[in-house]
């Protein structure tokens, strides 16, 4: 009885489905990007505004291969069932030359699966994880973004050098969290002999106890502290243990804390005299760097984030790799990408032919406030090529293909 | 740990208590009245702490600002509360049981977009509560505004108690809460009685929100966050029971706060990171007290167990001329489509399987559950690790994982079918988040947090049109043998035990051992969906054995209509397509797909499947 | 004849409140025994410790030779008892005759079957059921839509289908038309004397009982204070003070 209904709906859903994607022009050339904008809005937003720049920088000077380039952007939902399909999508139905983005572990170690599965050169922006790289590598993988074991890396020098004995840790409950930890255990272990990990606490990400950790920490009393709260769970523990005393008289690292999406929210409450890494935008003098703020301050009135100069450099890597390449063929491009070498706000970055990790630096300082609002101070950058194993140690983590 | 030690994690579990408490009685209280699931509360919390710190900003950090403040967003709340209930909720209380849910699940995307909008990304970290500084205890400080918060949960808790026993509206707020007919006998004016309650309802929760100002910042990944804590406080409290969920809401913020403070411990060699459990133990205290105490804490047992007054209509099998059209479009579709319509089409047909097993022992059996994606999940892992770590084949993995998945069922459905109605579904909801922790932080046999990658298919499968047709082949098996036993005495029985379980037991059936049955059989095609759907994206995460996965499936269920056998698959095709289309646009996807859900709601009160059959119902008999 | 429901010493407190106190009967093959008292008389009690709802605090009811109290109802549904209830519990969402089907599977123990169509056995002896109840002609409607007296005899329906020794029925005529209610208790005696079915059943309608019923026992506040043949009840004095007297 419900025969033509059934019929119907059900054809018109299908020729919806394969009207899809528009097989369109092969005028520009697409890139395929994915990232889960609405799960990491903070760090995503500046992102966007970043590769929505690069793009239009690109087609401004006349593109690339005498071609304009065109970004196709879709949302993984934060879930790498959803990026993959989306990054299927963009493939088989938008024709992207190949992919870039993503933002969490899970999701990029998915799609760099999925990159190696379907033969595709992915630029893996954003997540930190160290295993994109290293024990889950692959030939069709590039990270742009300084790893979690760089970063860790970046601190090591400060904290050896205050020589603390009794050190505490607290991570969110998840891939980089852990990576950091035991990156730091084992990189400050072996500089120096004999310090001990006296509490470590794994609050889950983006639901921390504040108060409850906070007390923790000082009952076991540290006299330092390496963390990597971020977004949320760093406003948090930073007002509960400023107002509980946890951090008087006790040294505080933390990855990520001077990024401007976790540092701006804090205003005035922010932590001073913390070691961590970030991104002093107003400071950075390089002429590369002075350029990109201002073409950024000019094109959306706002100051760049960490994530604006990830999503502009992701582009721009792009793009060096298909001028280098001259062609869109995979084969070419990830030998291209081996060794690759282009300019991004931070320097010269080289995509290094050993691991596929770029040498993406980062900036390494302490918070200070200043009219109510937190910066770094003391800041120095660190080259990333400095951050990173012997190719030695590299090469032991790193499958052969 | 020392005394002092003790003592300070003591006022900060009752601290975190406080909000917990006031959220989860609004909960408690809107469900008791309307017995609706409202999804939407942890949005109306959130929104509470995004309207606190503007109304700061907007009337200064000086006392009178911020706790004009505080209560002008709590009062706004409410009308945000009010509005939900008058615009959307009214219009479908008579729909089936939980339809509601879909329509505040809804609200909930909506409500996420607004304040993205309005807020934007970054996170607002609020002012101190001007006026409280920090005090010491025993050699220890603590925020002077914690113990502020610890006073707060009584004082509200004294005040509802006042007004439910004092007040007419609280006569007609009990007796609404033990018997909903009762008060329409009465001749009371439902409609203003729902809604005041959802404004006491929202004006709780947006307080909780309020109040959290200076010990939270206001974020965009509160609701969720929010609501889950907020459903266990209220399942272990009792439904309908404020003292419940005081008690409750300390229950868990102690054992949260005790298990940060007792942090690692060495025991018997083995090293115990207590520290971690915080990820799980509220649902791990779900699962026990609903094990021991069917109710809750304080929980009454239903007057009666009826769920509604509305029966269920019969079910109707497709007929077989319509069953053959779709099949034959589905085949021929990928000859026609490119690859990705293909991959796609896989997606929908497992989550149809996922749907259709929900389904299965939602509605004719008449068990909710909230946890489904534990064994969509756990089938899904089963899988990776057979192929992975035993080395098995492809196949092989496939073939077995359902298997491991309907182990698990048998486990956790023993359980859950001693339970009926919400309790049940939170009782599965707490199988579920603790698989799902193990899942996720057991690192060295699971990869933890980054999942499994490399498990792609067979070289013969390789092409994913072929994939496709082998996951066609099985999900529509799957499908029809769960549609083929809904008509076999076995699907009657369920059938008859959701109708009368009294009745069914005074035949000689053994209603909870065929429940039990149907648990069983549900999560071993959940298993086999979960596992087609992992060797298509050659990895697999927690996130397949998350409440997202689990609320996506309920989704699916209802969009379609749960009355209806085809409703599940049509409603899984229709929200996997969805979402796929409207997240093209990155910008307001999320917004979007909320409104169009809204629109299916109150289009189709019986979900699209039912709503359609009966427009062309009512079409027929005006043509007739 | 001899008793097929033997109930000896039957007794229940609830937390101090007696309930029901040493009652004592029996119900014979093919007769009607009623069970009548004034509300709160503990004749509801008396009923749900028989059926298996409720545990009594001592007592026996021997059924074929085997006590039947604390069993389940499920338990006792397989000794051959069948039961109506006071609020009429039936499958709302099946079929008058798929209700009935479902007793007759229960009783031949066939509802494990995953993959028969249930609709396949079973449906001509549902019909004789319901030809003898008078619901065939309403036999594809929904349970859910009955009205209340069809439910009643879908009720009794499905309970025959276990080809029961005993019937116990609570209130079978509640809610019914009194004409209505004469002709349903007339048709369960009609049957029980032809299946030589034992019937207990609690009724208000005291023009149903004293016309139905062979015996009659008589409970007030928990205790059995007359039996007998409805002729012998009704000259009972005791019984007209307690009860009947307070009806006329």
């Amino acid at each position: 009885m419900l025969t033509r209904n059934h019929l119907f709906t059900g054809a018109a859903a299908l020729v919806a489905l394969s009207l899809g994607g528009p097989a369109g022009a092969q005028e520009p050339i697409k890139i395929g990007e994915l990232n889960s904008y609405k799960v990491f809005s903070a760090f995503l937003e500046p992102y966007k505004k970043g590769w929505e720049m690069a793009v239009e920088e690109i087609n401004a000077s006349g593109g690339v291969l005498g071609r304009k380039i065109e970004i196709v952007s879709r949302d993984d939902n934060g879930n790498p069932g959803d990026a993959v399909r989306a990054a299927e999508e963009l493939l088989s139905s938008q024709k992207v030359a190949f992919l870039i983005g993503t933002f969490p572990s899970n999701v990029g170690l998915a799609v760099a699966d999925f990159a190696k599965q379907r033969k595709t050169l992915f630029i893996a922006a954003e997540p930190l994880t160290d295993k994109i790289v290293w024990e889950a590598g692959n030939a069709y993988t590039f990270r742009l973004r300084t790893s979690t074991y760089m970063q860790t890396a970046m601190l090591i020098a400060d904290a050896v050098k205050l020589n603390k004995k009794r050190w505490a840790i607290v991570y969110p409950n998840y891939e980089y969290g852990q990576s950091a930890t035991a990156a730091f255990k084992k990189l400050l272990s072996a500089k120096q002999p004999g310090v001990e990990f006296v509490t470590e606490q794994a609050p889950p990400l983006g639901k921390i106890d504040a108060g409850a950790v906070a007390q923790a920490l000082a009952d076991a009393k540290p006299e330092a502290i390496f963390s990597s709260l971020f977004g949320a769970d760093l406003a948090k523990f930073v007002r509960e243990g400023q107002q509980r005393g946890v951090f008087k008289g006790v040294e505080v690292f933390n990855l990520l804390a001077g990024e401007p999406e976790y540092l701006d929210p804090l205003k005035e409450e922010a932590p001073e005299g913390w070691y961590v890494t970030g991104y002093p935008w107003s400071e950075i003098k390089t002429p590369e760097h002075a350029k990109f703020l201002a073409a950024y301050q000019a094109k959306y009135k706002d100051y760049p984030r960490l994530g604006s100069v990830v999503g502009y450099s992701t582009v721009m890597s792009a793009v060096a790799a298909i001028k280098k390449t001259g062609s869109l063929d995979q084969y070419k491009l990830i030998t291209a990408m081996s060794g690759l070498q282009h300019m991004t706000p931070f320097g010269n970055v080289t995509y290094r032919a050993l691991d596929h990790q770029s040498t993406m630096g980062a900036y390494v300082g302490r918070i200070a406030v200043k009219d109510g609002k937190g910066y770094m101070k003391d800041w120095r950058f660190v080259d990333g090529k400095d951050a990173l194993p012997s190719d030695e140690e590299v090469r032991k983590m790193r499958p052969a293909n | 740990m020392s005394l002092p030690s003790i003592l300070i994690q003591l006022l900060n579990g009752l601290a975190s208590a406080s909000s917990l408490f006031l959220v989860s009685a609004g909960l408690s209280l809107i469900f008791g009245v309307t017995r609706i699931v409202n999804f939407a509360h942890g949005s109306l919390y959130m929104l509470g702490l995004y309207g606190a710190y503007s109304l700061i900003e907007a009337l200064g950090r000086t006392p009178l600002g911020f706790w004009s403040a505080v209560i002008l967003a709590a009062l706004v709340v409410g009308l945000v509360g009010v509005a939900i209930e008058v615009l959307v909720l009214r219009r479908i209380y008579r729909a089936p049981e939980l339809f509601q849910l879909l329509a505040t699940f809804a609200v909930v995307l909506v409500i996420k977009d607004v304040a993205l909008f309005a807020w934007g990304p970054e996170d607002l970290v609020g002012p101190r509560a001007p006026g409280f500084g920090s005090v010491e205890i025993l050699g220890k400080r603590i925020p002077a505004y914690d113990l502020l918060l610890i006073a707060i949960g009584p004082v509200v808790l004294g005040v509802m108690r006042l007004l439910l026993k004092r007040t007419r509206w609280g006569a007609l707020v009990r007796a609404a809460t033990q018997d909903r007919e009762m008060v329409g006998a009465l001749g009371v004016d439902q409609a203003r009685l729902f809604t005041s309650v959802f404004f006491v309802g929202a004006v709780l929760a947006g307080l909780g929100g309020a109040l959290q100002i200076p010990r939270e910042p206001a974020n965009l990944d509160l609701d969720l966050a929010v609501i889950a804590d907020a459903f266990v406080v209220t399942v272990v409290g009792g439904l309908g029971s404020l003292g419940g969920a005081f008690l409750a809401a300390i229950l868990i913020a102690l054992a949260k706060a005790f298990c940060i403070g007792i942090g690692t411990v060495h025991l018997f060699g083995t090293e115990i990171v207590f520290s971690k459990l915080t990820l799980v133990v509220e649902f791990v205290i779900m699962g026990v007290v609903l094990v021991l105490r069917p109710y809750g804490l304080r929980g009454k047992k239903p007057a009666t167990p009826r769920t509604s007054g509305e029966i269920a209509p019969a079910l109707t099998s497709p007929r077989w001329q319509v069953a053959a059209c779709w099949m034959v479009l589905f085949l021929v579709v990928p000859l026609l489509g490119d690859r990705y319509v293909v991959v796609l089409l896989t997606d929908i047909a497992c989550f149809a399987l996922f749907a259709a097993s929900l389904h299965f022992i939602m509605g004719p059996a008449g068990m909710v559950s909230f946890g489904h994606a534990a064994y969509f999940g756990l089938g899904a892992y089963a899988a990776a690790l057979l192929f992975k770590r035993a080395g098995l084949p492809m196949e092989a993995a496939l073939l077995l994982a359902p298997f491991c998945a309907g182990l698990f069922a048998v486990v956790y459905g023993w359980f859950c079918v001693r339970l009926s109605g919400v309790y049940l579904a939170m009782l599965t909801l707490a199988f579920a988040q603790i698989s799902w922790s193990i899942v996720f932080q057991w690192d060295s046999f699971t990869d933890g947090s980054n999942g499994i990658v490399g498990i792609w298919p067979s070289a013969w499968l390789s092409d994913k049109s072929v994939y496709y047709y082998m996951t066609l082949a099985l999900c529509g098996i799957g499908i029809v043998f769960l549609w083929r036993v809904l008509f076999s005495p076995f699907g009657y029985v369920l059938r008859a035990g959701r109708d009368s379980p009294l009745r069914a037991e005074a035949l000689g059936i053994d209603v909870r051992s065929f429940q039990w049955a149907a648990f069983v059989l549900a999560g071993m095609l959940a298993g086999l969906a979960g596992a087609a759907f992992a060797f298509s994206k050659g990895s697999i995460s927690p996130s397949s054995v998350s409440i997202g996965q689990s609320t996506d499936g309920l989704v699916m269920v209802l969009l379609g209509g749960v009355e209806t056998l085809t409703g599940p698959v049509v409603g899984a095709a229709l929200f996997t397509w969805l979402r796929d289309e409207l997240a093209r646009d990155t910008q307001s996807w999320r917004a979007v797909l909320g409104l169009v859900i809204l629109l299916i709601v109150l289009l189709f009160p019986q979900g699209l499947v039912g709503g359609l059959k009966a427009l062309i119902g009512r079409w027929r008999e005006a043509r007739a | 004849m001899s008793a097929v429901l033997q109930v000896e010493g039957l007794h229940k407190d609830f937390g101090g409140v007696r309930a029901v106190v040493d009652v004592s009967f029996a119900v014979d093959a093919g007769e009607l025994l009623a069970l009548i008292g004034p509300n709160g008389a503990g004749k509801s009690t008396c009923f749900n410790m028989l059926n298996g709802q409720l545990a009594p605090d001592s007592g026996i009811a021997r059924l074929g030779g085997r006590d039947i109290l604390g069993m389940s109802p499920r338990a006792i549904w397989k000794l051959g008892v069948g039961r109506t209830f006071q609020i009429t519990a039936t499958f709302a969402s099946l079929s008058v005759r798929e209700n009935v089907q479902m007793a007759l599977y229960s009783h031949a123990g066939k509802l494990g079957s995953l993959l028969q169509r249930f609709g396949a056995a079973f449906t001509v002896e549902a019909d004789a059921l319901l030809d003898q109840v008078g619901m065939l002609e309403q036999a594809t409607r929904l349970c859910g839509v009955l009205a209340y007296g069809d439910l009643k005899r879908v009720e009794l329906a499905m309970a025959l289908a276990n080809q029961p020794r005993l019937l116990l029925m609570d209130e079978p005529t509640a809610g019914m038309a009194p004409r209505e209610r004469v002709a349903l208790m007339e048709l369960v005696a009609r049957l029980a004397r032809a299946r030589q079915i034992a019937v207990l059943f609690t009724e208000h309608d005291m023009d149903v009982v004293f016309s139905q019923a062979d015996r009659i026992v008589v409970l007030d506040r928990g205790r059995l204070i007359a039996g007998g043949k409805p002729d012998e009840v009704k000259a009972n004095v005791n019984v007209r003070d307690v009860y009947l007297g307070g009806m006329a």
